[in-house]
C-alpha cells in the first residue's frame, strides 16, 4: 500500500496554537463530552416534559406534543442543524440577527448545535418516556386520583418515578446516540472530536492514525456511558417489578 | 558448425526479443490503467474557476480541461482510444489520501504543491500560480492583513490559507477569531451572510467565488499575498513512467499556446454558472510558467 505508519504525530508540535496533536484531540474530546451532555440535559427536560403531555387526558395538549414529535423526528438531524445555525439567523430582524453573527463563532456554533441535538434527541425521548407511562398498570393513576392526589402529584409521585425506572434501557441508547450525533455538527464548522480529527487528516497526512484515534476515544466514552448507566439501572431498579430479581 | 550458428543466431535474437518485451513492461498506474481501461479523475466540485461543478452539474474549468488533455496523451501513449475515465470529486481534506490509496490515479484541481505535501504525494508540472489574499465588502474597512485584528475571518479547512492565517494569528497576536469551513462554497456563504468580515484564500479562487455573489460589485480581492504558490496535478508518489506522460502533455500545451487559449477561456471570458466574467489578467508568474513549464514549489 505505500503507506508510513508514524504514530509520533501525536506528541508532535502543532504548526500554530503552541500545542501537541494529541492536545488538539482532547479539546475535541472536551467539546463532544460539554456539547452532549448539554445537549442531553435539554433532551431529557423538554422530552420528560413532551412525554408526558402526551399522555394527559386533555386531547389539545396530546395534539400539540404529537406535532411537537413528528416535526422533530422527521426532518433529518443535519438539515435541522443547517436551519438552526444558517437560516435561524437571517429569519430575524437585521438589526438582532446582524448582531448574533457577530458574537464569538464557536459559541454561535455551540449554541445552534446544542438546541439542534437537544431538540432533536428530546422527541426521540418523549417517545421513550410515553411508553413508559404507557406500560403502567392503569389502576396506578387511578388509585393515586382516589387517595386526592391532584393529577400533577400523581404523576410526580407515582407514576414518573415508576416509569423513569421502566425506560433507563431505551434511554441509555438515546445517550449513546447523543455522543454519536455530535459527531454531525463538525459540519457547521465546530471543532469537536470528528472536526479535529480531520484537522489532523490534514496537517498531518496520517489518515489512518487520526482516525484510530477518534475512533478509540468514541469507544472510551460509551464504555464509560454505559457502565455509568448500568450502575444507575442497578441501583434505581425496584426488586421483583420487572422480570428477574 | 552451421548448426552452432543456427543456435547462437537463435539465441541472440530470443535475448534481444525478450529485452524489447521487458521495456514494454508497464509498472504502477500505466499498469493498473491498461489493466482496468479506466482511468479515475479526481476534481474539485466548487473551485471555481479551475474544477467545479457548471449549473448542468457538469465538472467544468480551467484544471478540469488541462487534465482532460493528459488523458488524451496518455490514450495516445497507452494506445487506448478506448479508455474510460471515472470521475471522482474531492474536497481539500481527503485528496491526498484518495490519491494514496489509489481511488484517484490523478487530481488537477486547486492543489497547492509544497515541499510538505511531496512527502506524501507527488506532483505534476505547475499548470498555475497563485497569492494568498483577502476578499472583503468594499466598505467594510478591511484593506490588509492588519486590519483583521480582533476580527471574524473565514478560510476553508485543510488548505494552506488556513495554516497561514493560525500561524499570523499566533505570531502576530491579532486576536482573530478564525473560522473553518468545509469548502470555498461554504466559507464564501459565510462571509456573504456577514458572519465573518473576511475570506482568505487563493487569489484565483476569490475571484471564482466573487463570480457566484448576488452584487460582484460589492466585494474586492485586497491584501498582500502572503504565500506565492503553484498549483499542480497530485499524482501518486515514485512513479516516473507515469509522471512522464503527465509532465509531457502538459508542457506541450504551455508551451504551444493551448494553455493561454483554456486561461483566456476561463478567466477573461463570460463563465458558469453566472456568465461572469473574471477578468483577471494572467500574472507574470503564470507567463513564466507557460515558457518553462517546471514542478518546483515556491517553498
Amino acid at each position: 500500500m505505500g503507506y508510513h505508519w508514524n504514530w509520533q504525530i501525536f506528541l508532535s508540535a502543532t504548526p500554530s496554537g503552541g500545542d501537541t496533536y494529541l492536545g488538539w484531540m482532547l479539546a475535541g474530546l472536551k467539546m463532544t463530552v460539554a456539547l452532549s451532555l448539554a445537549a442531553w440535559v435539554l433532551a431529557l427536560l423538554v422530552g420528560a416534559l413532551m412525554g408526558v403531555l402526551r399522555t394527559v387526558p386533555s386531547k389539545a395538549l396530546q395534539r400539540l406534543a404529537g406535532a411537537y414529535v413528528e416535526l422533530f423526528r422527521n426532518i433529518p438531524l443535519l438539515v435541522q442543524l443547517f436551519l438552526w445555525y444558517f437560516v435561524l439567523p437571517e429569519l430575524l430582524p437585521t438589526a438582532w440577527g446582524n448582531a448574533y453573527k457577530q458574537i464569538n463563532p464557536v459559541l454561535q456554533q455551540f449554541l445552534a448545535a446544542w438546541i439542534c441535538l437537544g431538540l432533536f434527541t428530546s422527541a426521540r425521548v418523549c417517545e421513550q418516556v410515553r411508553a413508559g407511562i404507557e406500560s403502567l398498570p392503569p389502576g396506578q393513576k387511578n388509585a393515586g386520583l382516589a387517595l386526592g392526589l391532584t393529577l400533577p402529584q400523581t404523576y410526580r409521585h407515582v407514576m414518573l418515578p415508576m416509569a423513569a425506572r421502566l425506560v433507563v434501557p431505551p434511554l441509555t441508547s438515546e445517550f449513546l446516540n447523543i455522543f454519536k450525533n455530535s459527531a454531525v455538527c463538525s459540519t457547521i464548522g465546530l471543532l469537536e472530536l470528528a472536526a479535529q480529527g480531520r484537522q489532523l487528516v490534514d496537517y498531518t497526512a496520517q489518515p489512518y492514525e487520526s482516525f484510530i484515534a477518534v475512533t478509540l476515544m468514541y469507544v472510551l466514552i460509551n464504555v464509560v456511558v454505559m457502565t455509568l448507566m448500568h450502575h444507575v439501572e442497578t441501583h434505581t431498579r425496584v426488586p421483583g417489578y420487572i422480570g428477574k430479581r | 558448425m552451421k548448426r552452432y550458428i543456427h543456435l547462437a543466431l537463435f539465441l541472440s535474437t530470443a535475448t534481444l526479443l525478450t529485452n524489447v518485451a521487458c521495456a514494454q513492461e508497464l509498472t504502477g498506474t500505466l499498469k493498473k490503467i491498461k489493466d482496468s481501461g479506466n482511468i479515475a479523475l479526481g476534481h474539485r466540485e466548487s473551485s471555481i474557476p479551475f474544477s467545479y461543478y457548471d449549473d448542468k452539474q457538469q465538472v467544468v474549468g480551467y484544471s478540469q480541461e488541462l487534465m482532460l488533455k493528459v488523458v488524451d496523451a496518455l490514450k495516445a501513449e497507452l494506445k487506448l482510444p478506448a479508455l474510460q475515465t471515472k470521475l471522482v470529486p474531492v474536497t481539500s481534506q481527503n485528496r491526498i489520501p484518495l490519491v494514496q490509496n489509489g481511488t484517484v490515479d490523478i487530481e488537477c484541481g486547486s492543489t497547492t504543491n509544497n515541499t510538505e505535501r511531496q512527502k506524501q504525494v507527488a506532483f505534476s508540472n505547475s499548470i498555475f500560480a497563485i497569492g494568498t489574499r483577502l476578499l472583503t465588502r468594499k466598505d467594510s474597512g478591511v484593506r490588509d492583513f492588519a486590519d483583521l485584528a480582533g476580527r471574524n475571518v473565514v478560510t476553508t479547512a485543510g488548505t494552506t490559507s488556513e495554516r497561514l492565517i493560525r500561524k499570523m494569528n499566533d505570531d502576530k497576536k491579532l486576536n482573530m477569531s478564525i473560522i473553518s469551513a468545509k469548502d470555498h462554497g461554504e466559507s464564501f456563504l459565510t462571509l456573504e451572510t456577514g458572519r465573518a468580515v473576511a475570506f482568505m484564500m487563493d487569489d484565483a479562487l476569490l475571484y471564482g467565488e466573487l463570480a457566484k455573489a448576488k452584487k460582484p460589485g460589492d466585494w474586492i480581492v485586497t491584501g498582500t499575498p502572503q504565500s506565492l504558490e503553484a498549483y499542480g496535478c497530485m499524482l501518486r508518489k515514485d512513479d516516473a513512467a507515469f509522471k512522464k506522460i503527465v509532465d509531457a502533455a502538459l508542457a506541450k500545451a504551455m508551451t504551444s499556446g493551448e494553455a493561454e487559449k483554456i486561461y483566456k477561456k476561463w478567466f477573461q471570458s463570460p463563465i458558469p454558472p453566472k456568465g461572469l466574467n473574471l477578468n483577471f489578467p494572467m500574472s507574470d508568474d503564470v507567463a513564466k510558467l507557460y515558457k518553462s513549464p517546471n514542478d518546483k514549489a515556491y517553498d
